[in-house]
């Protein structure tokens, strides 16, 4: 069993193409050492991207991976997990990705409840065409498409996928790595559709125009305004003021929409064999 | 004794039975007017035969989940009519640069947008050619009957897996809900294409690596070779190459020779009563219908008239055109729509003395064969 | 015979649509010709209007449509006047008693029986089709009987066979006595 994360890397496709300082990397670096850590065999992992930096994440991983079009890489890897069910179904998102275009798909996904893991980096901009502000982008934030801060409020993922019906649900940070990776093991072990929310920096794209200068300061900005739920309950208002929560929201058993599929399936042709 | 079954089947039945037929074990799909018949049928079939059947959220999501269903490895179809077409088209141009086999079946209504929901139309012929953004290849099969319906899903299922490449079939509401009489292939009747499967090891794969046909062999992941697709411009091993002209350059004309060079077997076009035509009726889909009996009323009067069908539109049939081009004196095209395939004609035909008259109707009533006779006598 | 275009309207629930698709069966599948059918209804599942196309022939049917059916059946007030204008002049124009207002005498012959009532004293609307079919091939001979009650046999849920006989005789029997 390979144990070292370089092992799961396509070393040759180095390097990345991510900023410096960049949390898109950190959140990949979760997701690779939580397979490593269950032991899952390169073979029989499929990672499925859309578009973005976070899309360009598969590129560079050693696992069976396709790139797809922008928003829609659930419904692709939808199609895929039903064409394969033994096979491990990954999808990583971005905010724009996963919450603006491809919003849809990641709710109706999430109440078919199939298994599929899906990591949302979450850098609350789009970084990949030059910093706009996303549908998770704070309301107020400078970005370069909303020079004097947006207007919108944004959405909380983990609230929105949980109202779906994903029945696991959970957040971390780029800060809080290890407890990221504890997280992702948990969601891909996990039968059924399980969400992760991992909140990233983004120095150029967000950080430079929102005060936070360097990418030390984004992640001090993670330490110092994420809660954990359990802290959070002991918490007064006062206290949790300005502060988001991390760690497990949602997690339940309910069918799982291949199983329900397939017994559907065999039900059928049972009765088209009896009735030869 | 013939083991043929008969059945009087409407269209978008022979469709789904064929689909069945070439194989297709995955549809995924969302409800549309006039093609929703298509999903109905396989939602109850596909699971007896331990397919898939999905009904998404939306267009997008089914065009989405068929070419994952097809990375899986399985044949997959999905069916739609205009304004779902239309939001198809990112994936079908994904499918093109991914080179992943797919169906899509348009049963054409009434458009642009909304437009005549139940009435038939031949107005998606360039958006089956062009709906996509950026050059790609792209096969369109057409058919006219019943039994055309069902033959040519499954020529588009083996184009498909053998191109690599997603093909269309373009039916409209008039061949999709008429009901007539059809002699059903037996099992093992009609050649079936399998997409063709790597020989060479997992260290020496290159997912973009083609043979001599111009197409990459597959192979399904999960057994042993790791590799990656992307629609960006990407190099013989899958990887992204964005700023790589030449990569781009050979690619895309890749994709286009792959086609090209299987053209003979492609471009499928039936000569009806020709061999001695002064006026070629050059007619598609269920416009090919009413010009069949309009060659016979004409026929009748004594008027040389013969009909060229196209069932393959693109890549456009040039070559039957270029055949009577010393021997017809008229061309006339028939459509339901505004000259979508008659400026083809014309572009083939251009430098021959031969005059293209177009005849177009787009009420969402079919061109009776009257028009077409009373359009014969007009130019002869 | 050379091609025969019939026409069957009336309002959903009916059974217009079933009912053209039997009789196209039976010439296609029972008597080994050549037959379409087309058809057309409004949004409405249930009491919308609705029209069955039917063409028979023993060649090829290449035009689909039917602009002037040589048979009309118009169960209906809308239907007759919707349709009873494109009848050819030697057709033939079945209607129901239920129809107050009839077109202005046509040169094609006119039919009317009372199929509605029939169906209600049989079962009901559900198997007004049936005597539809039963008093078309006694007036047209369009089809074959045994043709007939073949295809209406392969169509029809099991179980239903008797009544839905009973009906097509019903219908038989109404339409003998105007011949």
């Amino acid at each position: 069993m390979a144990t070292h994360v370089s092992e799961y890397l396509r070393l040759d496709k180095m390097p990345h193409i991510w900023c410096p300082g960049c949390g898109t990397g950190i959140i990949l670096g979760a997701v690779v050492r939580a397979i490593a850590k269950l032991g899952y065999k390169r073979d029989d992992v499929v990672v499925v991207t859309g578009i973005g930096c976070s899309s360009r994440t598969n590129a560079i991983i050693d696992f069976n991976t396709f790139q797809t079009t922008h928003g829609r890489a659930l419904s692709f890897a939808t199609g895929f997990k039903m064409a394969r069910p033994e096979m491990k179904v990954i999808v990583i998102t971005g905010d724009g990705d996963g919450s603006g275009i491809g919003g849809n798909h990641l709710i109706h996904t999430a109440r078919r409840n199939i298994d599929i893991t899906t990591i949302l980096v979450n850098n609350g901009i789009y970084g990949m065409t030059g910093g706009q502000y996303s549908p998770l982008t704070p309301r107020g934030c400078i970005a370069s498409t909303a020079a004097t801060g947006t207007m919108e409020p944004c959405f909380d993922m983990c609230e929105l996928v949980k109202a779906a019906g994903a029945t696991y649900v959970a957040r971390g940070t780029a800060y809080h790595a290890t407890m990221l990776e504890q997280l992702i093991a948990k969601a891909l072990e996990h039968h059924g559709f399980s969400f992760v929310e991992g909140i990233a920096q983004c120095p150029i794209g967000f950080g430079r125009r929102n005060n936070q200068k360097t990418p030390v300061d984004m992640l001090n900005w993670q330490k110092d305004h994420a809660i954990t739920i359990a802290a959070a309950a002991k918490a007064s208002p006062e206290e949790l003021a300005g502060k988001f929560l991390i760690g497990e929201f949602v997690n339940k058993e309910a069918p799982e929409f291949s199983d329900v599929y397939w017994e559907a399936s065999r039900k059928a042709q049972q009765k088209v064999k009896e009735a030869r | 004794m013939s083991k043929r079954e008969v059945r009087l089947m409407q269209g978008n039945e022979a469709c789904a039975e064929a689909a069945l037929y070439a194989g297709v074990k995955f549809f995924a799909g969302y409800p549309i007017t006039p093609a929703t018949e298509i999903m109905e049928i396989l939602s109850r079939k596909l699971p007896q035969v331990g397919g898939v059947f999905l009904q998404m959220e939306d267009e997008i999501s089914s065009m989405a989940a068929v070419i994952g269903a097809s990375i899986g490895g399985l044949k997959s179809l999905t069916a739609t009519s205009g304004p779902g077409f239309t939001l198809k088209q990112e994936n079908i141009g994904y499918a093109a640069m991914v080179e992943i086999p797919c169906v899509i079946v348009d049963v054409q209504r009434g458009g642009p947008s909304t437009g005549l929901p139940t009435l038939p139309a031949q107005m998606d012929v360039m958006q089956a050619r062009w709906g996509t953004h950026g050059d790609h290849p792209i096969v369109v099969l057409c058919p006219s009957t019943v039994y055309e319906y069902y033959t040519l899903t499954v020529q588009a299922v083996n184009f498909a897996e053998m191109l690599r490449t997603p093909v269309i079939v373009l039916s409209d509401a008039i061949v999709g809900h008429l009901r007539e009489k059809v002699v059903l292939p037996e099992l093992g009747e009609l050649k079936i294409v399998n997409r063709k499967m790597t020989t060479v090891a997992p260290k020496d794969f290159l997912p973009y690596k083609a043979d001599e046909d111009g197409v990459p062999p597959f192979v399904n992941y999960g057994t042993g070779y790791r590799y990656h697709i992307t629609s960006n411009n990407h190099d013989e091993g899958g990887f992204p190459a964005t700023n790589n002209h030449q990569i781009a350059d050979s690619l895309l004309r890749r994709l286009h020779d792959k086609v090209e060079k299987r053209r003979s077997e492609i471009v499928i076009t039936e000569e009806i009563m020709t061999e001695d035509a002064d006026v070629i009726i050059f007619a598609y889909g269920c416009t090919a219908r009413s010009a069949y009996s309009a060659v016979e009323e004409a026929r009748k009067k004594g008027m040389k008239v013969g009909l060229i069908k196209a069932l393959t539109l693109w890549p456009f049939p040039f070559e039957v055109l270029l055949k009577y081009s010393k021997q017809a004196k008229h061309v006339i095209v028939p459509e339901m729509n505004l000259g979508q395939l008659a400026g083809e004609v014309e572009r083939t035909l251009k430098d021959c003395p031969v005059k293209v008259t177009r005849l177009n109707r787009i009420d969402g009533r079919m061109i009776t064969p009257e028009q077409i006779v009373s359009t014969i006598s007009e130019v002869i | 015979m050379q091609r025969q275009e019939i026409v069957i309207s009336g309002s959903g629930g009916q059974g217009v649509v079933l009912g053209g698709i039997i009789v196209a069966e039976a010439a296609a599948i029972y008597e080994d010709r050549f037959a379409t059918h087309n058809q057309s209804y409004g949004p409405e599942a249930r009491g919308g209007a609705s029209k069955s196309e039917v063409i028979i022939s023993d060649g090829a049917i290449h035009f689909p449509e039917v602009e002037n059916p040589d048979i009309l059946v118009a169960l209906t007030q809308e239907a007759v006047d919707k349709f009873a204008g494109t009848v050819k002049p030697d057709g033939i124009l079945i209607t129901d008693t239920m129809v107050k207002k009839l077109p202005a005498k046509g040169e094609y012959k006119t039919y009317v029986l009372p199929i509605r009532a029939t169906a209600e004293e049989v079962r009901g609307q559900i198997v007004t089709n049936m005597v539809t079919l039963g008093a078309l091939v006694v007036i047209t001979k369009i089809v074959g009987l045994e043709a007939l009650k073949q295809a209406v046999l392969a169509r029809i849920p099991k179980g239903t066979e008797a009544i839905n006989m009973q009906a097509l005789e019903a219908g038989m029997k109404i339409a003998e006595k105007e011949l």
